[in-house]
């Protein structure tokens, strides 16, 4: 008896220090979830909100095409966005990393993440007004003549791109940062007494060893970049719908609580596919 | 319980109490009663509030929106007694009289006879002999322009908005009423008689406009884009736009075209459940006052006409010229009210507003 009790003792410690983290998970993610998940099997019908269990909002996302193309615009942006700032956060943690001073490497990461310290919204709107007519690029590229009229940057979808990139590369950054600089210089060295080289000893060596930070921050752009609602609202002139407009509009305009859970929940599955896509790179790192 | 225990708790429940008295007394002393107000945006100039907050010693919360549809939202998700003073578009009275939100006013306290004959709107604002609010303020959603930049008589006829001959100098306001109304208007039908069947046509329409537009943006950012010269036309735009902006920019102007526009009209009225029903009468009054009125069609968000005749006095001669108080007989007369479609309408015209946003 007095073995037992012991032995369920031994067993409740591990729960009591798991606790607070499955009670936070519960309360904050699992509960708000199922009722997500039911809601959207409501209907909206006229004010009410009818628990009538249909499948009809996820259908509409397929019959309604504006629906379905705002997904597309939001994978497409998405996409864009990924790449184009792994394309430029890899050479800036490769110069932090390998050509800036080890003393001076932590301020210049600082520098690198500055701009994350003032507010999202304004770094929005501030970038509304750098892309606008009369902004800055487009009066510099009049100035010297690069161009007759203005370019058409603002309220687009180069402007919403243009919004997360700048976001997006200081996050990459870090994470890209945080893999070079484990890396041992002896394989470069041992790539070297084999004869390769610099570029190829990127491309077969460095790269390749660099690539879970790579992915790591991918997913997490991918992840925050299709779930984005301020910077295409402010900076895309509604020029296009991605799904979190489409989401906000059912909710902010309609009060169409089931239809905005259908979607977002369908957004949710494609975070999902795309971490399940991700998860092969990101495991990488663990082996 | 020792006598002791008894004796200690005790102690410490006069002591708690005293504390309590001490530390809470001078902030209940400062405290003021507090009044929520949900609004459009021209409610929140602090030159507006602040003469009623200072009056009454009351802090006015404001939560402002876009859109019946939004307030209506936000109305939902609010506990009964949250808000006291609803501000709401004049053709949407009937949809909060009809969900049972807005009390009865004390229609013999307030200005009646002083609103403008066509502003009573009787049919909307008043139920089986009771008044649910009253008109605070109109204007005109229709084509805001720079007239620097477009030929002024291009403006007059509206379909040169969805020829190509302004293509990306234009800008859409983002509310799906007017601008919808207004297409209607243009193509020739009334906004009263809208039905379902009208919705391929206006959404053809509204689908040749989103071609040529750079733009749709709510208040804020549509009267931002014709201001710094992103765009030179503005759909649904009107006084409301370029009044304010008028006396810095005297290129900027509006045009009720050939075809009309639409005239929209806000109204006031008090919750139901307001837990301070008296002091939001007392709002409503301030509001609708010649001083308050004044303040209101001056609103640094957005400017438009009084509902208020009386609130002449308090506007300079400048003020009444960019409102265009003495053009507003023939402006009323060439304009119609926005469409109030039913709950099944509504949602159809809300889902040609979101495809014309992905278009």
């Amino acid at each position: 008896m007095a073995a037992a009790t012991k032995r369920k003792r031994i067993d409740l410690g591990p729960w009591a220090f798991v606790a607070p983290a499955l009670l936070w998970t519960a309360a904050f993610f699992v509960a708000p979830f199922i009722v997500m998940v039911v809601v959207s099997l409501w209907e909206r019908v006229g004010t009410d909100l009818v628990a009538s269990w249909t499948f009809a909002n996820y259908l509409k996302f397929f019959e309604r095409g504006h629906f379905f193309q705002a997904m597309v615009n939001s994978l497409e942006v998405t996409a864009i966005v990924t790449v184009t700032s792994i394309v430029l956060a890899y050479p800036f943690a490769w110069i932090i990393a390998e050509k800036v001073p080890a003393r001076w490497q932590r301020l210049a990461l600082v520098l690198a993440i500055l701009p994350f310290w003032t507010s999202y919204v304004v770094r929005s709107y501030s970038w509304l007004l750098v892309l606008a007519n009369n902004g800055i690029i487009n009066q510099a590229l009049l100035g010297i003549g690069v161009v007759d009229e203005p370019l058409d940057l603002a309220n687009s979808r180069t402007a919403t791109v243009i919004g997360f990139v700048h976001f997006f590369v200081m996050l990459l950054t870090l994470t890209i940062y945080a893999n070079l600089v484990q890396l041992s210089p002896n394989y470069r060295k041992a790539a070297a007494d084999l004869g390769a080289g610099p570029l190829r000893t990127f491309w077969h060596v460095v790269l390749p060893l660099t690539l879970p930070g790579i992915m790591v921050g991918a997913f997490l752009t991918f992840v925050l970049c299709i779930g984005d609602y301020i910077t295409p609202q402010v900076l895309g002139g509604n020029n296009e719908l991605l799904m979190p407009q489409v989401i906000m509009l059912q909710i902010g305009r309609r009060a169409d609580f089931p239809t905005a859970s259908a979607l977002a929940i369908l957004l949710m599955i494609v975070v999902t596919i795309a971490y399940l896509g991700f998860a092969r790179w990101i495991r990488l790192e663990r082996a | 319980m020792t006598k002791q225990v008894r004796k200690t708790k005790l102690k410490n429940a006069v002591l708690g109490a005293l504390l309590s008295s001490v530390v809470l007394a001078p902030l209940s002393a400062q405290a003021t009663e507090e009044l929520n107000a949900l609004v459009w945006c021209d409610h929140t100039d602090p030159a507006l509030i602040e003469p009623f907050e200072k009056k009454f010693d009351v802090k006015v919360n404001l939560k402002e929106y876009e859109g019946t549809g939004a307030a209506l939202t936000i109305v939902e998700q609010s506990q009964p007694g949250d808000w006291d003073v609803f501000v709401i578009d004049g053709v949407d009275v009937p949809r909060a009289i009809d969900a049972d939100l807005l009390a009865p006013l004390p229609a013999d306290a307030l200005p009646m006879d002083d609103i403008f004959p066509a502003l009573r709107m009787e049919a909307n604002h008043v139920r089986d002999g009771k008044t649910y609010a009253v008109s605070e303020k109109f204007g005109y959603n229709t084509i805001s322009f720079n007239k620097a930049k477009v030929d002024p008589a291009d403006m007059e006829d509206m379909t040169v908005l969805w020829s190509d001959k302004y293509k990306g100098k234009i800008a859409v306001y983002d509310y799906y009423l007017p601008v919808m109304g207004m297409v209607a208007v243009g193509l020739g039908k009334k906004t009263s008689d809208l039905s379902g069947a009208d919705l391929p046509e206006i959404k053809d329409t509204l689908f040749k406009i989103k071609d040529n537009a750079k733009l749709v943006g709510e208040v804020v950012a549509s009267q931002t884009a014709l201001a710094t010269g992103e765009v030179d036309i503005l759909v649904g735009g009107g006084e409301w736009v370029t009044a304010g902006l008028s006396a810095d920019n005297p290129d900027l102007d509006w045009i009720l075209p050939k075809q009309g526009g639409m005239r929209w009209s806000q109204s006031i009225g008090v919750f139901k459940d307001s837990k301070r029903q008296e002091l939001a009468t007392e709002f409503v009054k301030y509001i609708l006052s010649p001083e308050g009125q004044a303040k209101l069609a001056t609103s640094s968000c957005y400017w438009a006409m009084p509902a208020n005749s009386k609130a002449e006095t308090q506007l300079t001669d400048q003020q009444k010229t960019a409102l265009r108080w003495s053009d507003q007989e023939s402006y009323i007369a060439n304009s119609q009210l926005y469409p109030a479609p039913d709950a099944k309408l509504d949602a159809e015209m809300q889902d040609v507003w979101t495809e014309f946003l992905q278009h």
